[in-house]
């Protein structure tokens, strides 16, 4: 089956087709880009480099050396063709997220308090109870606005349905401290940097003003024992992948970025360590993970956290953002349920689909699954960023035996769901322009009320035919524009 | 402020300004060192240069006997060498990174650009190539990373730390280098007895002015020839002369008030004093007491002060 692609309704063999199969969205963009001298975009793109370098927008890969085999900073490959989205197809998305963003919550208010869902049996209870991601001490436990996933990330992917017409589908919900709206930042203002002319020809709508939606929900998620909560970031620090991330948001909002050793807890409250004595916190947008958030209840050798603040958050004197716990809802166990959720907490059929997914855990879906590896992606339980999983039709035999033993030795850690053909868009590759597979991660912020801004980072897998668009994995990502009407 | 946040921007802008001063100490040297003169001569003023650098030793271990351009490199380019140019500059920018969000994006882009020129500078040989260019370059970097600074932040917590970082530095590093000549020759100030010895003492104190960018400066407020114990003052006493301890301290005092807390008591006295030795001291009882001395015990208050300074306000704990 041929993918969908974003610009074309049939790819040509060469680009610059004279517009011919160009879908109408694009056709401003593709008679501009025929304008262009021909090493217009070779020399952009050179420029976006020395710029990103600059301005030091870079993300660490963990156990590599540069070239000087000192640093570890790298830049994400940055495309210079946007993916472009049309008004219509975004009013659709965005209602389809905002439902099951709050349903999603919804869940984890539910199993963190009265869990009607285990009790209606829609879910089974050992599949929340002993995830390792759920957490028995946030049981009963209050939260502002009883929101858990203040800031979620859903990745989404376009598929050609059997008319030859793109499908959106929900592929993971980021929960947890999903990353790469810097990204989306960053590179909004790139384009608009190296191709001014373009945004005169297009009505492109804004992204730029996500930090103050950021902030704004933060602040909604304050506890209630201040009018007034200082805000800060909590990163794990400067040598983490998304450092650059964690700055630039604390920066753009306005708050301190601060790390575990800044922290420190006296009587039930949280405070600053500042050069004028101790500043009390309200409100910590933490970029760490949960285990590492309290040694005195998760890991105890964590230096990244702050020991004593989970006794703090059950006091209700400060609020982690995104809460604790939050992710036995994004667990790639628990995604196969997420549309009974809407329709068991809304009452509403799901706007959103999900991807058919096989659970290791059942026995049928485990044979089937034994059976077709070559044919699926099959992805570990509680692995994210591409890592442990086997994209069946691209995986050598071998590599296929490997992980046939590693799901029959686990059969629960394993899902599995259909190799997607993700819509393709083209990108300006070493070779010139060629159709590229691409995915699409919106932000939605959930205070009082659930915001979004129009857009979201398209990630693309840079190598021919590859379907892995992490930037752990050679991914780079393109500035997405929500055309206005 | 956050403890941690006021630690990196002090350290930021004194691992710039050591950049800088030794930028100025190496090149005011290899000017020299095209100067006729004998090779005991040049010897001593490399020598000089490490040992108040307090590097001697280390050099001695990695590299054995003293050579211009060994010297040289260990200063500006070996990455062991906790001091050299090349360190400072990564150290800088470390501590820049770190608190990116503090800074205005100016700040932190100077910072990384000249990281990141640094690196290709010296890898495509452009020391080897033209060493005063180098120098004039790392002493230009560091003027740009300051006027932006000024420029362009809020003048809060975060820039008088920054400041406080660069002028205690400065303070150290003048000081140290007024003491180069008792390094590098182990006689105390005067005492050139042949022609030939004031002759190269001429080039000494006049090369020790143009390191600080002082020459014409020191024409301009003596009207005279060059004369050591009226450069030791104009780099010792006079608080319009940028480089010199007296202004330093002036800066150090005033960039202290700003950022006072209920700890820093003991401190700002401390600077304050040391401040008050500057202001009301004269020349000719420092030489009386012998400069070297003076110099010893001047760069230990500063040191006592950097430790108060990191104490009150740096590393914070729990309260």
């Amino acid at each position: 089956m041929q993918a969908f692609d974003e610009m074309y309704t049939q790819l040509p063999y060469a680009f610059f087709s004279q517009g011919a199969q160009v879908r109408d969205h694009y056709k401003p963009y593709d008679a501009w880009l025929a304008r262009q001298p021909g090493d217009t975009m070779a020399k952009r793109r050179e420029e976006a480099e020395l710029i990103f370098r600059r301005v030091g927008i870079t993300f660490a890969v963990y156990g590599d050396k540069d070239e000087d085999g000192a640093g570890t900073e790298r830049l994400i490959p940055f495309d210079l063709i946007p993916r472009i989205i049309t008004a219509q197809e975004w009013r659709e998305l965005e209602s389809g997220l905002v439902q099951r963003v709050t349903a999603l919550n919804r869940f984890l208010h539910d199993i963190y308090h009265d869990q009607e869902i285990l009790k209606a049996g829609l879910i089974p209870r050992d599949q929340i109870e002993r995830n390792a991601q759920f957490r028995p001490e946030m049981r009963g436990v209050s939260v502002p606005n009883n929101i858990y996933s203040q800031i979620s990330g859903i990745d989404l992917v376009r598929v050609a349905d059997c008319q030859g017409k793109g499908q959106f589908f929900v592929l993971e919900d980021n929960l947890r401290v999903p990353s790469g709206v810097s990204y989306m930042l960053e590179n909004r203002k790139m384009m608009m940097r190296l191709f001014p002319d373009l945004f005169n020809l297009h009505r492109v709508e804004p992204v730029a003003h996500y930090p103050d939606l950021l902030l704004e929900t933060l602040r909604e998620s304050g506890p209630a024992t201040t009018a007034e909560p200082t805000v800060v970031v909590l990163t794990p620090g400067m040598y983490n992948s998304a450092y650059f991330e964690h700055a630039f948001l604390a920066q753009q909002m306005g708050v301190e970025l601060v790390e575990g050793q800044d922290l420190f807890v006296k009587d039930n409250f949280c405070y600053l360590r500042t050069t004028r004595g101790p500043q009390r916190v309200d409100v910590i947008y933490r970029r760490v993970d949960d285990d590492f958030l309290d040694p005195k209840v998760f890991r105890p050798d964590s230096t990244l956290g702050c020991a004593g603040l989970l006794d703090v958050v059950r006091a209700g004197h400060v609020s982690v953002c995104n809460g604790i716990g939050t992710g036995v809802a994004d667990d790639k166990s628990i995604y196969p349920y997420v549309p009974k959720m809407i329709e068991f907490y809304l009452g509403e059929k799901p706007i959103l689909s999900n991807v058919p997914t096989f659970m290791g855990r059942n026995p049928d879906d485990l044979a089937y699954m034994l059976a077709h590896l070559k044919e699926l992606v099959v992805k570990q339980v509680h692995g994210a960023g591409g890592y442990g999983m086997l994209v069946g039709p691209a995986a050598t035999a071998a590599e296929v035996e490997a992980f046939k033993r590693e799901v029959q030795a686990h059969p629960d850690g394993y899902i599995a769901q259909p190799t997607l053909s993700l819509s393709t868009c083209p990108t300006f590759v070493e070779s010139g322009i060629a159709p590229r597979h691409i995915d699409l991660r919106p932000y939605v912020l959930s205070g009082k009320k659930v915001h979004m801004v129009p857009g979201g980072l398209t990630r693309v897998a840079l190598k021919e035919g590859s379907l892995v668009v992490n930037s752990s994995q050679g991914g780079g990502t393109k500035d997405t524009w929500i055309l206005e009407d | 402020m956050l403890s941690r946040t006021a630690d990196h921007l002090f350290w930021m802008n004194r691992y710039t300004e050591r950049a800088e001063n030794t930028a100025r100490l190496l090149d005011v040297n290899y000017q020299t060192s095209l100067l006729p003169q004998s090779r005991a001569v040049a010897q001593a003023g490399w020598q000089g240069l490490l040992s108040i650098s307090e590097l001697l030793d280390r050099y001695r271990d990695q590299h054995g006997e003293i050579n211009a351009l060994e010297v040289m490199n260990f200063m500006v380019k070996d990455e062991n060498n906790p001091s050299s140019i090349l360190s400072c500059l990564r150290a800088a920018r470390e501590n820049a990174r770190a608190v990116r969000g503090t800074l205005t994006t100016e700040v932190w882009e100077t910072q990384n650009q000249t990281w990141l020129e640094v690196k290709r500078m010296l890898r495509d040989g452009l020391l080897e190539a033209d060493p005063g260019q180098f120098f004039e370059w790392v002493k230009f970097r560091s003027h740009l990373s300051r006027g932006v600074a000024v420029g362009t932040m809020l003048m809060d917590e975060a820039l008088h730390f920054m400041r406080l970082g660069t002028f205690l530095e400065r303070a150290d590093n003048t000081a140290r280098l007024v003491d180069v000549k008792f390094h590098a020759v182990e006689t105390d100030f005067y005492g050139a007895a042949t022609q030939r010895d004031q002759e190269y003492d001429f080039y000494h104190w006049s090369a020790i002015l143009r390191s600080v960018s002082g020459f014409e400066i020191y024409r301009k407020v003596y009207r005279d020839v060059i004369r050591p114990e009226r450069v030791a003052e104009l780099l010792i006493l006079r608080a319009d002369m940028p480089r010199s301890l007296h202004a330093s301290l002036n800066e150090v005092v005033a960039n202290l008030r700003m950022v006072a807390n209920d700890a820093s008591t003991e401190t700002q006295r401390r600077a304050g004093k040391l401040r008050a030795d500057l202001q009301f001291g004269r020349i000719d009882e420092i030489l009386a007491t012998g400069l070297h001395a003076y110099l010893t015990q001047f760069l230990d208050r500063i040191n006592d002060l950097g430790s108060h300074i990191s104490q009150d306000f740096l590393v914070q704990s729990a309260a």
